[in-house]
């Protein structure tokens, strides 16, 4: 009986997609949004690459979703991970001592890289609204300088209250400045600053302060959960 | 173009194996090269940005999170 149910229902969704899909003519372009994209981005938005432009400007919102799709994932991951470490210190207090030092040559390139990596990672993200890359990525790549510094020296960690602080500063400048576009503007996360120059730093209006803010949020996010993941991995 | 399809080719060589190695460290280090090439690609098809969080995330930060699990839980697949 059940199965039958099952084969019903399945028939029904594929009926229900097929209809869906046979109304989309194959081989043609049907999305006239990105040639608007492409016209108008940088006009509009003083954003001149214009993912960055679609991204944080006319996909605000979505941004903000997937922001928090991180968010709820490492809150997830540190709660799982903190139930267990509470049974397992006492079990592990004196296993630290046996962890090998890392190698001379890892040592001292890694100290040397360090700065550099998140020098980048800031020219990435600040650099946002002009050239390819963003927050997350500028982000991902703070993360990694920082999972360097793990790998070389795993007894040492990050301040956690500071950089959840950061984390939640990151989060709450998002949120601040769409409150803001409401009350300037009449939109969540409108535009409400001068635009500028096209193609100089200081354009776009709040593209650059919120890819800032995403940046150490995603980047403090990422290395949290590094340091969950290793401090249970002892 | 003939680039692009060594690169193609490459991938799904390391893909394949990736699936096939008992070694789990091997299998994770094949995935790094998946997508290291699907960033290359990435970026031949023009999408910079596209590129930039695969090689961050994909063959960086992904890599280093498998293996610490690994290290916590078995290295040889059964």
């Amino acid at each position: 009986m059940r199965r039958v149910i099952s084969i019903i229902i399945l028939l029904i969704i594929a009926g229900g997609l097929i209809l869906a899909f046979s109304q989309i003519p194959f081989g043609k372009n049907k999305i006239n949004v990105a040639n608007y994209y492409i016209k108008k981005g940088i006009e509009e938005t003083g954003a001149v690459n214009i993912i960055t432009s679609v991204v944080l400007n006319y996909r605000g919102f979505d941004t903000l979703g997937e922001v928090t799709v991180l968010f709820i994932a490492a809150i997830g991951l540190g709660a799982v991970l903190f139930v267990e470490r509470k049974v397992q210190r006492k079990v592990s207090s004196n296993k630290e001592d046996k962890i090998k030092k890392a190698s001379l040559i890892l040592r001292t390139g890694t100290q040397l890289l360090f700065p550099l990596i998140l020098l980048f990672s800031t020219y990435i993200f600040v650099h946002g609204h002009l050239t390819p890359g963003g927050g997350f990525q500028g982000g991902a790549i703070f993360a990694s300088a920082f999972l360097l510094m793990y790998l070389v020296f795993p007894k040492q960690s990050i301040n956690k209250k500071s950089s959840s602080v950061a984390e939640s500063l990151g989060g709450l400048i998002f949120v601040g400045i769409g409150l803001l576009g409401l009350i300037f503007s009449g939109h969540f996360l409108a535009n409400f600053l001068p635009k500028g120059v096209p193609r100089t730093i200081f354009s776009a209006g709040i593209i650059p302060i919120i890819y800032i803010a995403i940046g150490f949020k995603v980047g403090f996010e990422i290395t949290v959960i590094i340091d969950n993941l290793l401090e249970r991995s002892k | 173009m003939i680039f692009q399809l060594i690169l193609i080719l490459i991938m799904i060589i390391l893909a394949i194996a990736a699936s096939l190695f008992k070694d789990l460290i091997n299998a994770v280090v094949t995935c790094a090269g998946v997508s290291l090439i699907t960033s290359i690609l990435f970026y031949f098809l023009q999408a910079p940005d596209v590129a930039m969080a695969e090689a961050a995330i994909g063959a960086g930060l992904i890599t280093a999170i498998l293996i610490i699990a690994i290290k916590k839980t078995e290295r040889y697949e059964k």
